[in-house]
């Protein structure tokens, strides 16, 4: 009898279970943990106190990312992060755990670090105290983000306990519209699924606009599959993924590349397989997206207007809507393109990859960012600050008058010196708009690295073809 | 961890839906390196409004805080946790929460309960009132009682048991280390390492 049809997130989960059944949440194996100086003091602190070491510092890999300056290489003024930041290297090096630290030539934004070393593969899992750890999903790996006891215990067992979640398809058919990126399309599924429409489950994006995208769209798609609430998010190991990886640092090579790439094609989820839910959207409906509200579902197309609280039928959405709008300081009604912007952020682990900082420069070409606007580019890692500079897309960012920063998660979440003062407005292409995130008091817009480009220009929210009109 | 068997205390009600780990407590305040002294940071942006659930009078010293659907959603912080703890919460009751929340919940011992909204609508207007009911959350039974009220909740069997003996997960996993070693021997060669072992 043929084996039952299996989603790829099921064969990812019964791949790694040490153990199964009885009374006892499932034992999952992890096969990469990423670390950073935030979420791992005190689970080391755990460890020294239990007598524990850390079981596989080859499975274990930490970088330093969410406290470091972005101006600099050097300093870390505020002395509370530099404790952390140094707190991270002594834990580093008493427990033997590879660190690539500020200044290193593989530093960065710690989900932009272990794909582009080829750490992330398909079929693996990779968790990391950190919840954009699903990033690593595009790769067809099983990659979700974990809270401190559980960094602990990964340090400690190289395992989780873990109940099995359920499954979703999210079905994209068509082709993306010329202008409409990897951002825009997820920004729309969240506006419509809603902030907790995945809560519970492992979603899979399919069909022929997910196919069509590079790994870094990928990414970008999977990095924000938490924002709709989803445990991961996943997508098929296909040529483009094995293109991706071929020759990386610490991809198989050889006989091992081969038997490797044959594993991964058995990944894809089998024909008739069955999700616990399911999305269907047609890509060819998509438009370049922004939000207007303080959670990532709160978002409309560029061309329409800030809703009406009125307009939503859910009393807890309608409330929801109401104390964004105040807080964002928003009147509905209002065309977004006619909301001007103070600050424009392009870079985090969401859109801080090569291809993000080519979007924004193919925008930002001959073209200078508008008076009172302050735009910085971030690169998310310092490989990919390498790599824009032997391109020369610094040239284009410094002669449009933008910031060309080094790598780091700088003003995506206001917990190192990049931050948004209070009241100001910023187009961002972060995946979190929720109040003070950014900076307290900060109003925070969600965007593609295209859109936040042409809004620097602009001054207020726009696309790359309303510059040319 | 404290065991949890029954709880009964003040209840804090949060009239407000997808309260995320942001505002639970800021980035600024996870910094610290420490496990403990976070409750300077909880709901931080709203502290400074006399008229926040927690600064006003009547809730003082409240260990059950009640609250809007989808609680925690966001980052992956369990700061956000210990600030609820160092607070004096013991158990949070919503509608639904943030997965990754729920999880750092259940390992630090603080009780995530999931009530119907009737039921968290019932408790706000019933705080607000004139004689706001003490709220008694029983992990044995589970079962949440206020006034003459009494709701259910939904918790799987082992969660529940290690809460109420207390228990260390990392303790309990390292009962199947054999199974750990003998599931390593089965990982393939081809797979990564970030440096020898």
């Amino acid at each position: 009898m043929p084996d039952k049809p299996r989603t790829l997130a099921e064969k990812l989960w019964d791949a790694h279970l040490v153990r199964a059944g009885g009374d006892e949440p499932d034992l999952l194996y992890i096969d990469l943990h990423l670390i950073h100086e935030v979420t791992s003091p005190q689970a080391f602190d755990g460890l020294r106190a239990a007598g524990r070491a850390v079981r596989r510092t080859d499975l274990t890999i930490a970088t330093e990312d969410h406290n470091t300056p972005t101006d600099n290489l050097f300093t870390i003024a505020d002395p509370i992060s530099r404790t952390q930041i140094e707190t991270l290297r002594k834990n580093c090096a008493e427990f033997g755990v590879r660190l690539h630290p500020l200044g290193d030539d593989e530093q960065g934004v710690v989900h932009v670090v272990g794909p582009q070393l080829g750490l992330t593969q398909p079929g693996m899992t990779v968790v990391c105290g950190d919840s954009h750890t699903s990033t690593h999903g595009a790769f067809g790996a099983l990659a979700f983000g974990i809270g401190t006891s559980e960094v602990e215990h990964v340090l400690a067992t190289q395992t989780l306990p873990q109940r099995r979640p359920k499954t979703m398809a999210v079905t994209v058919n068509g082709v993306l519209p010329e202008g409409v990126s990897a951002k825009d399309l997820i920004l729309a599924v969240i506006a419509r699924a809603g902030t907790g429409g995945g809560i519970g489950h492992v979603v899979e994006y399919r069909g022929e606009a997910i196919r069509a995208l590079s790994m870094e769209g990928r990414m970008t798609v999977c990095n924000m599959s938490i924002e709709w609430g989803a445990k991961a998010g996943l997508i098929a190991p296909d040529e483009t993924t094995f293109a991706y990886l071929e020759g990386r640092q610490h991809a198989p090579e050889g006989a091992a590349w081969d038997a490797a790439v044959e594993y991964w094609k058995t990944l894809p989820t089998d024909e008739g397989a069955e999700f616990d839910a399911e999305i269907v959207i047609d890509a060819a409906e998509l438009t370049p997206f922004v939000t207007w509200g303080t959670n990532p579902g709160q978002g409309v197309p560029l061309g329409a207007e800030v809703p009406d609280p009125a307009s939503f039928t859910d009393p807890v959405a309608r409330g929801a809507a109401e104390r964004a709008l105040e807080y964002m300081d928003l009147a509905p009604g209002t065309k977004m393109r006619d909301v001007g912007v103070d600050v424009v952020f392009v870079g985090s682990c969401t859109n801080g990859r090569i291809e993000d900082l080519r979007g924004a420069a193919a925008v930002l070409k001959g073209r200078k960012v508008a008076d009172g606007v302050r735009m910085m580019i971030v690169p998310g890692s310092a490989r990919v600050r390498a790599q824009a500079e032997s391109e020369g897309l610094h040239e284009v960012f410094i002669a449009a008058g933008a910031d060309w920063r080094f790598a780091g998660c700088s003003m995506c979440l206001g917990m190192n010196p990049d931050k948004l003062a209070p009241g100001a407005r910023s187009a961002s292409t972060s995946n979190r708009n929720f109040e003070g995130r950014q900076g307290p008091g900060g109003r925070t817009h969600l965007v593609s690295p295209q859109v936040a480009a042409a809004t620097a220009v602009a001054g207020r929210f726009a696309s790359p073809a309303d510059l040319d009109k | 961890m404290e065991k949890f068997t029954v709880h009964t205390g003040t209840a804090a009600p949060l009239r407000r839906s997808n309260v995320d780990t942001d505002q639970i407590i800021p980035a600024e305040y996870l910094k610290r390196v420490s496990r403990t002294g976070f409750a300077d940071g909880l709901f931080k942006a709203w502290r400074d409004d006399p008229a926040f659930v927690l600064n006003q009078p009547r809730y003082d010293g409240a260990t059950v805080l009640v609250t809007g659907t989808e609680f925690g959603v966001g980052s992956s912080r369990e700061h956000a946790v210990w600030a609820l703890q160092d607070q004096g919460f013991k158990a949070i009751v919503a509608p639904r929460f943030g997965d990754i929340f729920r999880n750092n919940a259940l390992k630090g011992g603080l009780l995530p309960v999931e009530l119907p909204t009737a039921a968290v609508e019932w408790l706000w207007d019933a705080l607000e009132g004139d004689e706001p009911p003490a709220v008694t959350v029983d992990l044995a039974a589970r079962e949440v009682r206020a006034g003459e009220r009494t709701w259910a909740f939904p918790l799987d069997d082992f969660s529940r048991w290690r809460l109420m003996e207390g228990l260390d997960d990392i303790g309990l996993t390292l009962r199947h280390e054999a199974d750990i070693t003998a599931f390593e021997a089965t990982r393939a060669s081809w797979l990564p390492a970030t440096q020898g072992a």
